[in-house]
């Protein structure tokens, strides 16, 4: 079932293919059918549809030349090209491409860790890298920094950051994207590019200043099809030598607003890691007076209940790092600011540990309330273990996360903002006839990136109507979803390849100039289109008509 | 040195196999992938992929490149043939299925 590159003649296509082995050998060139199963999507919403997303071939270099080779061979044949690190970006397409018949660009193999400093807090890697790669180099060297791993482990360093990917320890390096410094590029012409102090040659400081001087291209990259990136810089962490968490409550639904004023204050002043927001009241949701005044947002109601019941409206989970007499004091701060602005607040201390916590203390069994804190994400420490909410259990035996996708908004990073967006999602969810209780009155935001809130409401299938029409059916309530968001100021931060048009279509300030204006750019850089075509929206004049064809 | 890293390559993509545990330090109580395989065998196998005697390089091989379930397929660049092949005689050996004679 070999499938071409579009336009691409067979004779052409089979040149290039001799062409990438040469490149890479003929054992990194991958184009049966068995091989190429593992670069689909295994969680596709079009598994099997004739526009499923998948590759005509992969290639696996091991070098930067190589990719250089590989990039001109594409411009020679006018091949797109879809490049990959680990390919573990689930929820987010995976591995496959934004343009059926790309060739796959597998970075894997390049997974050298080429320096990890823990006096000047860097690491430079290639793309292949896996937070769980990195963690283990540090910890065999016993070196006194951390990683910011997103939740599954396996996934890179580069391709998450790239995606604009998210972390759990202090605000800085939660930011993935954020926290790199200094790229190496393979542009579309095959050019090897530096950003930052890594343009001048002689610089000592390519992971220390990321602007270098004048206009910096790095925004180009992320989320973007500007070049095939093959070494960047992180900014790592230093070990804290103390971790301490601790409660806050607060009594009624309107005391999210000073609750939230407290902790962005907080957070912006540096003095607690990822405050993790939550409602005690979720135990009432099985309730069905709970439940009517939660779905009619009646607050007087819902607070009225939750007062009977003994329970708090809200709650967020603070904690800290430092020294114990820091997280200390940082967290009496806390109880003191929260206790000023919000009468009633209660107050329970958590755990205070020393670091490295140990193999129980990660597992969090010891604490003194109930938590959803995944504890591994808050000590660095790389894991699978959340994996198994797709798969078996025993609350769900008989079936698993077939189509595994999540839609994240950009809220205003208020108490305002948040019980705004729960009606409004709530509102768009019924309009749409969303099957599930999600989004609803108790739907609290994810604090990944420090200075602003997102909050999911355009969740998978999972487990429901797998059938292909029933994943059709949903993709396109989903796309209807972008839609209304985009009319209430909600826009996504990332997508998967079948919705990133849709993505791309909120930001239409000013007849969408940002779009123009970057694809006027992709056109001058990338002039046959060749690098990932489509990603993020931006298509390159080769493969403009493709735009919105996953619509159809 | 090299012989280690292969070791800790195969028990990985073994770990993965079993789709959801935690390679590093993770959550030590819950083996989740192990789990799974409890609740889908009910007994009629062994949870433990260790203590397999069925999986031989070419039902690995199926597993890795297809995947099953929530675990995804892993690409040639992840875990190659020789991978395989070292992960079919890791379990050959931790099942005792060679000094038995089963394949």
């Amino acid at each position: 079932m070999a499938i071409l590159p579009p336009g691409v003649s067979a004779e052409s296509f089979a040149s290039a293919i001799r062409e990438f082995q040469d490149a890479v050998g003929r054992d990194w060139v991958f184009t049966s059918d068995d091989d190429l199963y593992s670069y689909r999507d295994h969680f596709s919403y079009i598994k099997d549809q004739p526009n499923e997303l998948i590759p005509s071939a992969a290639v696996g270099p091991d070098s930067t030349e190589q990719v250089q080779a590989i990039v001109r061979t594409a411009n020679k044949y006018k091949i797109p090209l879809y490049a990959i690190s680990t390919g573990k970006n689930f929820a987010y397409g995976g591995p496959s491409p934004n343009v059926r018949g790309s060739v796959t660009v597998d970075l894997k193999r390049m997974n050298r860790i080429l320096a990890c400093d823990d006096k000047r807090n860097f690491a430079v890697v290639e793309p292949g890298v896996s937070y769980i790669d990195l963690y283990r180099h540090i910890q065999e060297r016993g070196l006194n920094v951390w990683v910011d791993t997103p939740d599954p482990g396996w996934g890179s360093l580069i391709g998450n950051a790239m995606d604009h990917g998210i972390g759990y320890t202090m605000g800085y390096y939660r930011d993935h994207f954020g926290a790199h410094c200094g790229m190496e590029v393979v542009l579309p012409n095959g050019e090897l590019l530096r950003t930052g102090m890594g343009a001048m040659p002689t610089s000592q400081s390519w992971q220390e200043y990321r602007h270098g001087y004048g206009p910096d291209p790095v925004g180009l990259f992320g989320q973007g099809n500007f070049g095939i990136v093959t070494k960047m810089g992180f900014r790592l962490m230093p070990a804290p030598e103390h971790w301490r968490n601790g409660l806050v409550t607060v009594p009624k639904r309107q005391d999210l607003i000073p609750l939230i004023e407290a902790v962005n204050y907080l957070c912006d002043l540096s003095m607690c890691g990822e405050p993790w927001y939550g409602s005690p009241l979720m135990a009432l949701m099985g309730n069905t007076e709970f439940r009517d005044a939660a779905v009619g947002f009646n607050e007087s109601a819902m607070d009225a209940q939750a007062a009977s019941a003994g329970l708090h409206s809200w709650q967020v989970e603070l904690q800290f790092y430092g020294s114990e007499r820091t997280t200390l004091a940082n967290w009496e701060y806390a109880q003191e600011l929260v206790a000023r602005k919000v009468p009633g607040a209660r107050f329970t201390n958590g755990e205070s540990l020393k670091t490295p916590l140990t193999r129980e203390q990660i597992a969090n069994t010891t604490g003194p309330y109930p938590t959803n804190m995944r504890r591994n994400i808050t000590q660095g420490v790389p894991g699978l273990g959340i994996w198994y909410m797709t798969g078996r259990t025993e609350q769900n035996p008989n079936a698993w996360n077939e189509t595994h996708i999540g839609l994240f908004s950009l809220v205003a990073r208020s108490g305002e903002g948040v019980l705004q967006a729960q009606k409004d999602f709530a509102a768009v969810a019924r309009k749409l006839d969303m099957p599930s209780l999600f989004p609803n009155a108790l739907q609290t935001p994810v604090n990944w990136y420090q200075f602003a809130f997102l909050m999911g409401n355009g969740f998978g299938l999972g487990r429901g109507d797998t059938s292909p029409q029933g994943k059709l059916a949903a993709t396109a309530k989903l796309r209807e979803v972008l839609r209304e968001n985009a009319k209430l100021g909600y826009g996504d931060y990332r997508a998967p390849p079948i919705l990133q048009d849709d993505v791309a279509d909120q930001y239409s300030f000013n007849d969408f100039v940002l779009r123009r204006f970057t694809e006027q750019l992709k056109d001058a850089i990338d002039p046959n289109g060749i690098i990932s075509p489509g990603r993020a929206g931006v298509w390159p004049a080769a493969f403009r008509s493709m735009r919105g064809g996953m619509r159809s | 040195m090299r012989a280690l890293a292969k070791l800790l390559r195969a028990s990985i993509a073994l770990a993965l196999l079993q789709c959801g545990v935690a390679p590093a330090q993770q959550a030590a109580s819950v083996d989740r992938g192990t789990d799974a395989l409890r609740i889908k065998y009910q007994g009629s196998l062994p949870a433990l992929l260790e203590q397999r005697t069925d999986l031989n390089a070419d039902a690995i091989r199926t597993f890795v490149r297809r995947g099953t379930w929530s675990m995804p397929p892993f690409r040639p660049t992840e875990v190659t043939e020789s991978d395989i092949q070292d992960i079919a005689a890791y379990l050959r050996q931790s099942s005792g299925a060679a000094s038995r004679g089963a394949r």
